[in-house]
Formats: C-alpha cells, structure tokens, sequence
C-alpha cells in the first residue's frame, strides 16, 4: 500500500502542480524519491516535527495547495491531534493526512506505534473524512478519490505486501459508497483495510463448512459512512458480520449496531474488532490480532453456529 | 523588506490608536467581558502592520497576509478591520452576540480573518506553510504573524521557528508582543530562562530586532531594516493593558469590562492624551 500510494501520488502530482508531499522524516518510499528528485520545491521533510509538519499542510492548502502529510498513523493524527482539528477540520481544508501503518501493522513496535482508535478519534471531529482502503488497488483509487473531497481527509493505509483482493470485484470504488468485492447471499462480512483479506479468506470457509453464501463488502470509507448502504445490507442477509482493526469503541463495529437500531434491523450481527485494551503482546500482525479474538478458525468456528 | 510605501505618518498611528482604544473600551460596555489589556498591549504593532507596511487592495492572491496567531486580541484587528472598511460597523456592534459573527477568538472565512486563532501556538505554522506555498508559486506576498509572548512557551512555535529558515522562507515577519504577562502572572517570573528572546529567534536562524512595541515609527523603521534574507522577528517590548494607567500591567484585565465609572475614567485618560 505503500508504494502504490507513492506511485498514485506521483502519478496525479505530475499533473497537477497544487499537490504537496510534506513528511516527518519518514517517506513513503518508490515514486516519493523520485517526486522529491523531479519537484523538490513540493516535497517537504520538516523533520521529526508533526505539529509543524500538519501546521504548514494547513497553510499550503490556505493558499489553495493540496498537501499530504505523510507519516505512520499515531504520528499523522494523534501527535499533532489539535493542529488536526484546529487548523484542518474546523478551517475545513483539503489537507490529506495519511497515516502509514493503520491499525496494529507495526505489530512489534509496540503500543506507541498502534492507532487502535484512529477511526473511533478521526470520525468524533466534524468535517474530517476517512478512508481506509483494503488493498493496492482501493489505494490508488482512495488517493484519486482524495483530490476531490473539499475538506480534510484522513487516509488510513497498511504498510507493504498487501494481496489484490478487489480486481474481480462486482462494483467499484465510489468515495463515500461501500462496495461489495463478492456477491453472496445468506450472510454479509463487512470489513475495511487491510483485515479485509481475513474476511474474503472468512467467506471462502465458511462457504465451504456451511453450504451458505457469503457477501464481502469494503466499506472503505469510514467517515461519511454510507448509513443507506449499511441500512440496506442489514435489512436483506440474515446475518451481518463487521471485521475490524480497530477497537471496539467508536469503530465500524459500534456505528452499524447504531444504524441497525435506526433501521429496526432483525439479522443476526456479530462484530469482531480488536478489545479496549493496549496490547503488550509481540508477534506478527495476524498474532496480535489474534490475541484480541481476531483469529480466523475461532470467528468461522462461532459463525458456524449463528 | 520590499514594501510599497516609504513613509509612515506616526501622528495620524497616535491619533487611530486612541480612536481604536477608546472604539474598544465602547465594546466592552456591551459585554460582559473581554480581553482589553491583550488588545491594548498590541495595538501599535496591528496599526502599524495594515496602515504601514501591508500591501493591500491587490487582489485576494496578491494581498500581503495578516494572521493573529494572539487571537485573543482580536479586537485590536477587528478595529482595524473596521476602520479600513473591511469589517462592518454594524458587525462590529454584535461583537460577541447572538445573530453576530466575530467573537473572542478570530474566526477563518469572517471578511479580513485569514485562519482561526485561539488556540495558541498554530499561527506560525499555518504562516510558514503558506509563505511556502507562495514561494513555490513564485508570488512577492508578505505574511505578518503575531504572537504573545506566554504563547511562545508552546512547542509548536519552536518547530515552526525551526523550520521557516530552513525552507528559505524569506517574507515572513513575525511579532512577539512581549508584554511579560500571561495567564497565572508574569513571564519572567514563570519562566525567567525565556529571556533573551531576540538571542533564541536569532540562533534558530532569524533576523530579528527588539523595539518599544508602542512606537509606531521604530516598529515601521525595524521591519523595513530587515534585509530580505531570512524571516524577520520583531521583539516588541510592550505594556499590557497600554493607554489606560490602571490597567497597564495589572492581571486581572487580562480578560474583563470595565464598571460605567472605570470606563469614563479610562475615555477621560484617552481624551487628556489627545491634548
């Protein structure tokens, strides 16, 4: 996700003299070499300086630039979280922040470097939007889709080697829309980011130890969330399933129970999502989930008998 | 600095100062409180900044940029603002009010609000990035950024410091109000290894001179010193509370109206200073 978002980037930058990479000493590798090489003038590393870093993206896009600001997640958002609110959101400008590493991805760097509530923080502060893409290909059309949202956004990315999980995908990317990336029709998983990979490999056993269909939607974008969309899904399977990495508090998992009392929904809604609790476990980033109950055979084994 | 205008008529500063001064204490009759001294203590530097040395009615891209990164002394702009046309009168009068738009901090979007300050520690920033944004786009627009002293205990400041040299920002120039006052007391007496200011902004690679902030003509004559290779600080030694005796350099008018007594007393002052 990285890179593609790199090469995305690069690719519309080209193009569009108004974009801006500014960065607190980390970059995001591929095409950014070769943006900072051939546009030096837009590529800013303001060093290990995150308020500064989201304070002069705010002021780029005061006089009609369009930066990204680019950093791992906690840094992008939680660091720099008032310059985030203040300077972006409540002045409402296209300030893209991306926050590299969504999530628990940097899974044995440890707490300082988990965003288990980004989504939860990000979604409570208005005019801000979210997107987090499930794979290479939602990336590049998120950072497309990024140029035309007229507020601030907050681009929650995976970090390298994510599988392709959307090119035979029924529907495509459409900012603020979720997309189904398999049809079925006994039941629903909803998920977003990378996590959506256990969804699709969720879908495919369950399928096969149950003989029921299984539906996988991205609901890429976070904040707005298509409430219609989730309304209608919760109103036509029997059951629904939320797949997350991101706490339970304020993530997708608790917005879909709040809409499915909106809609008097009668499924079944089972959601997944990581505990409310810092993880002081090591592992690979499937081990850490799966110390927060995100493991594969134990979710198929309870939705086997839902 | 690169600035249109030559000259700049400290009498006709002197005599807008006292009519904002007292513009001001007229407000404050119709609230219940606000921040007077704040205002008073920078008012010479707002003057001087839109009557002296903007570069104004340009176009909206060619404008030089005003940011009070201090917002809490928005009144000093807003009067500023009205007497320059760009705020209404009538606006003006719902300071603070339902039905009205400006309040205690400056709000982005209002006419003459280039970003929404209060929140301390942001306009400097926001000003580097657009002094950036300015230079990539290769147009001759200044940025003035004031600032309180107690506001540049925040980090954010030094980072933005830091930065704007670095990044070969030449037309910024900021304004420390230096009034030695902050919310809990003075400043050198909470943080006594604050001073020397001009020494610090100096060695984070500015250009930077420290004048009486109430003498419009050595604030004028200062920042046209400035030679144009780096961004520019003005230290402006100030009084909070300026103009009117009891208030200057006593806390509590940090944030208050004066009584209908308190406030003929402090015209009288202001009318006596006009003799």
């Amino acid at each position: 996700m990285r890179n593609t978002f790199a090469n995305a980037f690069y690719e519309i930058a080209k193009r569009d003299p108004r974009l801006f990479l500014v960065v607190a000493d980390i970059s995001p590798v591929a095409s950014a070499a070769a943006f900072q090489k051939e546009y030096p003038e837009r590529f800013v590393n303001v060093g290990v300086a995150e308020q500064v870093m989201v304070g002069v993206a705010a002021g780029l896009a005061l006089r009609g630039c369009i930066p990204f600001a680019y950093t791992i997640a906690t840094f992008t958002i939680y660091r720099p979280f008032e310059q985030v609110r203040v300077d972006c959101c409540y002045q409402n400008l296209p300030v893209r922040l991306v926050g590299i590493g969504g999530g628990v991805t940097y899974s044995t760097l440890g707490g300082t470097h988990h965003t288990q509530e980004d989504i939860a923080i990000m979604s409570a502060v208005p005019n801000m939007s979210i997107i987090a893409p499930c794979d290479p290909a939602e990336t590049i059309a998120a950072t497309h889709a990024c140029i035309q949202v007229p507020g601030p956004v907050y681009l929650r990315l995976g970090k390298a080697g994510e599988p392709d999980l959307t090119s035979q995908a029924p529907e495509p990317f459409q900012f603020g829309k979720i997309r189904f990336i398999k049809k079925g029709r006994d039941a629903c998983i909803i998920s977003y980011g990378p996590i959506t990979k256990m969804g699709v490999d969720l879908a495919q056993k369950f399928e096969e130890a149950t003989g029921r269909s299984m539906a996988v939607v991205s609901a890429h974008t976070l904040k707005p969330l298509d409430r219609e969309g989730i309304g209608s899904i919760l109103s036509s399977y029997p059951l629904v399933v939320i797949l997350e990495e991101h706490s339970c508090v304020g993530g997708l998992g608790a917005q879909v129970k709040q809409i499915a009392w909106d809609v008097r929904a009668s499924c079944k809604l089972k959601a997944f999502s990581l505990q409310d609790k810092f993880i002081h476990f090591y592992g690979s980033q499937r081990e850490l989930w799966a110390a927060h109950g995100l493991d594969e055979d134990l979710i198929l084994s309870e939705l086997e008998n839902s | 600095m690169k600035e249109s205008k030559h000259t700049f008529d400290v009498v006709a500063a002197k005599n807008r100062c006292r009519k904002f001064r007292k513009r001001i204490l007229d407000i404050s009759q119709t609230v219940t409180a606000l921040h007077i001294a704040p205002a008073f203590s920078c008012l010479e530097v707002v003057d001087t900044i839109y009557f002296g040395l903007m570069r104004r009615n340009l176009g909206k891209d060619s404008d030089d940029t005003f940011i009070l990164s201090k917002g809490h002394g928005s009144l000093a702009q807003y009067v500023v603002l009205e007497e320059l046309g760009v705020l209404k009168t009538e606006e003006l009068d719902k300071y603070c009010k339902p039905g009205g738009h400006l309040a205690t901090h400056p709000d982005y979007g209002l006419p003459g609000i280039e970003a929404s300050t209060g929140s301390l520690g942001h306009g400097l920033g926001l000003a580097v990035g657009m002094a950036l944004a300015d230079k990539v786009q290769k147009k001759d627009r200044a940025i003035y950024v004031v600032m309180s002293d107690g506001e540049l205990q925040e980090g954010s400041i030094w980072e933005a410091m830091m930065l704007a040299p670095t990044l070969g920002i030449t037309r910024l120039v900021g304004v420390v109000d230096l009034n030695d006052f902050q919310s809990l007391g003075q400043t050198s007496k909470i943080h006594p290894n604050f001073y020397p200011v001009l020494d610090k902004v100096r060695a984070f690679g500015w250009e930077a001179i420290e004048v009486d902030g109430h003498d419009a003509s050595a604030i004028y004559k200062a920042v046209m010193s400035g030679s144009g290779r780096k961004p520019f600080m003005l230290i402006a030694r100030t009084t909070k509370g300026k103009g009117v005796t009891y208030m200057e350099n006593v806390p509590i008018w940090h944030y208050r109206s004066p009584s209908p007594i308190e406030y003929q007393q402090a015209i009288k002052e202001l009318e006596s200073s006009a003799a």
